[in-house]
Order: structure tokens, then sequence, then C-alpha cells
């Protein structure tokens, strides 16, 4: 923490590279001595403010804070909130930051968190704002890639599926463009593409990346290949989802020509874009991901509170 | 045509042909109770037409507004007859209320009464990019 000043995490460019890698380190170590971290937390609350609804997010958040010794409250759908009568993001965001130390908030309107963030004095963290951003799931994609490669340079990463929707590919790529030598190679149909913001982006900090159709044309490049949903929740009408959603597909047979070191990834929830056969091959990473995203909520809930293991 | 000199009061020259009067609307100028006048398509050497809005009165104006009308303007002060001071404005940085965001997706579509705010991103293209959904707008 630099003084008192509140830090929120709202765009995964809000952390830098040292005190990512230093949320790495302590996840690291939450793993090898979890009875350390056990009690940081005590008499601390989080708040979870899930206005779409979510399995892995909320869950981990929560999961993450319990293991920490503190406690929970907050709503798992808009529904089930005030949100449904018509209260506005800031006036709820003003009531829970009285009732908690943290908040965790997914919101299916873009920018919700900023405007959270400017209405109470308690620690924000984007938990995903529509199709925009979602910090976290990129630092429990870092913190993946760093356990399964030793390294977060020097790499080809894949990213497959809807990379127009897809917040978890947005902040992947502008977390991994700060470190040294990553390829981007975007899979995608055209309707799907990668935003030109984005692309901008990467052209910008002089990366290189390549868009292509094909899938199986791209896997012997990869180190990584991080698979997408198509996510019905962010198409205005039904009949351009159904044709896009069943574009990839990942087969054992699509993997014939990957390299032996690649590591599968997925944010998940996945539909059907990764066969089940394929969870038995041992690049498969993607439940092994949900294990990341703990340890490093839990790094990142006291990183934001300011506590840190004696 | 004759219009007459400002002696106190500001001249906004250069105005993009046709343009004059969204500013005058913008900058509230028919709030005045002083005298204002517009004076469209003058010929101009360096455009061919320009716009002019003459203002009998020294008013705190809004440059950023103006930069996103038209960087090319220059805002000239008189007083007692005498050009005392001549602005140039620019692209602003950051523009609040000025634009509306029309990403469906934003959070501005649906939260009340929060300012539309944009950040200039790339001056020679005349990019702007929302603070809240990062939805791009390029200035025409």
């Amino acid at each position: 923490m630099q003084g008192n000043k509140i830090r929120n995490l709202i765009s995964i460019t809000d952390l830098s590279v040292d005190e990512i890698n230093g949320l790495i380190e302590v996840a690291n170590d939450i793993e090898k001595n979890p009875v350390k971290y056990q009690d940081l937390c005590a008499h601390k609350q989080l708040a979870t403010l899930f206005f779409e609804p979510s399995t892995r997010t909320r869950l981990s958040f929560e999961s993450a804070m319990l293991s920490l010794g503190g406690q929970v409250l907050g709503f798992s759908s808009a529904n089930s909130s005030s949100a449904a009568k018509g209260e506005s993001v800031s006036d709820t965001v003003r009531t829970v930051g009285n009732y908690a130390d943290i908040i965790a908030m997914r919101h299916p309107k873009e920018g919700a968190p900023v405007i959270a963030a400017q209405k109470t004095v308690v620690p924000i963290i984007n938990a995903g704002d529509g199709g925009h951003f979602h910090p976290t799931q990129t630092l429990t994609d870092l913190l993946t890639i760093s356990r399964k490669k030793g390294r977060l340079s020097n790499m080809t990463i894949g990213l497959c599926g809807d990379l127009k929707f897809g917040r978890t590919v947005h902040s992947l790529i502008e977390a991994t463009l700060r470190y040294e030598n990553i390829k981007y190679v975007l899979i995608s149909p055209d309707e799907l593409k990668l935003p030109e913001y984005m692309t901008d982006m990467i052209k910008a900090a002089g990366a290189d990346y390549e868009e292509i159709a094909n899938l199986e044309e791209a896997m012997p490049k990869l180190d990584i290949l991080y698979m997408t949903r198509v996510q019905k929740e962010r198409f205005f009408n039904e009949e351009d989802y159904v044709r896009l959603k069943d574009t990839y597909i990942l087969t054992p047979e699509k993997l014939v020509n990957a390299k032996t070191d690649l590591t599968i990834m997925h944010p998940l929830p996945r539909v059907n874009e990764i066969s089940v056969q394929v969870d038995e091959d041992d690049r498969a990473c993607y439940f092994y991901q949900t294990l990341c995203g703990k340890h490093i909520r839990m790094a990142l809930i006291l990183f934001l509170l300011g506590i840190k293991a004696e | 045509m004759n219009i007459d000199g400002v002696n106190t009061g500001i001249v906004l020259d250069h105005i993009k042909a046709g343009k004059s009067m969204a500013i005058y609307e913008y900058l509230g100028l028919d709030k005045l109770s002083s005298c204002v006048a517009i004076i469209q398509n003058v010929k101009s050497g360096k455009y061919g037409k320009k716009d002019i809005i003459k203002i009998d009165e020294i008013i705190d104006l809004d440059l950023d507004v103006l930069g996103y009308f038209d960087s090319n303007i220059t805002v000239n002060y008189i007083k007692d007859g005498k050009l005392v001071e001549k602005k140039h404005v620019e692209l602003p940085e950051k523009l609040v209320d000025v634009i509306k965001c029309k990403n469906p997706r934003c959070i501005t579509s649906t939260e009340q009464e929060i300012p539309h705010v944009f950040e200039l991103v790339d001056k020679s293209k005349k990019m702007y990019r929302c603070i809240y959904c990062d939805a791009q707008v390029k200035l025409k």
C-alpha cells in the first residue's frame, strides 16, 4: 500500500508489474503455508455484490476471505438486491461501503466499478464489468502461467473464441503486454475479432500479433492456448449467437500437432468449446486455474487491505 | 452588410463555416442580455469561408468546449476598442458532458446523473475514449 491511499482494482493495469509479481509470490506462499494466513483477516468483512450470476468468481472470493479468517456478505444476483427496484450502482455501493471493509463487484454494465470507486472509501475489486475487464481472472491466469511455465515472458499465447466481448481476453492481453517477448495469435471468426482499441494497444506496445480463423493452423505455434466461451449474454440477438457458438470446439484430434508442453487454459464456465475428452490430457489446466484463482484472490485481499503476513 | 465593431467584449474568429449556431447554443449565448452577433459565411483567405461570433461583453468561456467544436477557433478579447488578448483553442484533454457515450453496454446508459467523461487518447486522430467503458469516439 502507498501511504493511506485507498487502492482499487478496476483494470489489471492498476497494479504495477512489481505488485503483480509480489501477489504471485504471496499466492505461492499461501499454497505452501496456509496456516500462516488463516487468521489474517479476522474481524474483516468482504462484500460480494454480484449483479450478474457467477459460480467461480463469487465463490472463490468468498472462499478466499473465509480462508483468511474473514467474513462475507452480499448478494448473488441483481434480483436479490434493491437493483431490482431500480437502485443505482452509486447508491448501492455508498450503502455497502458502510457495512464492509472491501467490496468485490460484478456488474453487466461496462465501467460500473469506476462509478463504485468514486462513491466509497473502501477498496473496490472489479469482479467483471460486462464485456470489458475482469482483472482477478487475469491475476488467476498469470499465476497459472507462472506456475506452469516458470515464467511470464518469452511465449506465444493463442487466444481463441470470442475475442470481441471476452473480457478475460482483454485483461490478459493488457497484462501480458508488460512482459518481454509475448506474441499473440488471435483465433476468432470475423464477427468476434478483437476490438480495434485492443489491437491498437498491442501495436503501441510493439508486440507481434496475427489474426487467423483456423485453430488447427495456429496450434503448433502455441505455448499457451486460452479458450473462451461464446457468451450468450453478450448478444442482442439469438440468431447471431446460435450461428457463432460452435465455431471452435477443442478435441483431442485438434491437439495432435500441439507442443507437448502446451498449457490449455479456459476461464470457465465452458459450454461445449472444450470436449470433456480433453480434460484427461495432462496439458489441460483449466480446473487447476480455479485453485490458482482462490490463492491469488487471497493475496489480493491482503494487499488491498494493507495486511502483511509476519 | 455592416456589423458594429466590439468596444469591450469577445470575438470568436475562424469558426468553421456553419458551426456558429451550434457554438452559440452550446455556450448558452442566448441567455446573455448583451448584444451578440453571429456572422456566417464571411470570406476568409485561409479557409475560404468562416463564421464569426461577436459578444458585447467579456464573459467566462469554456475554451475546452470551443476546442472540441473546432480547434482552429481564435478567441479575441477586446477592451476599449483594443485587442488585449488572443487565445488559440486546442482539443481539450478531457470532455465532461459534451458528448455522450453511445455504447449501450456502458454504465452511463443506465446510471442516472453521472457525467459523461471522455479523455483525449490521440490528438492527431482526434480520438477520445470514455473513461468508464473505453469506447472510442473520433471527432469529425
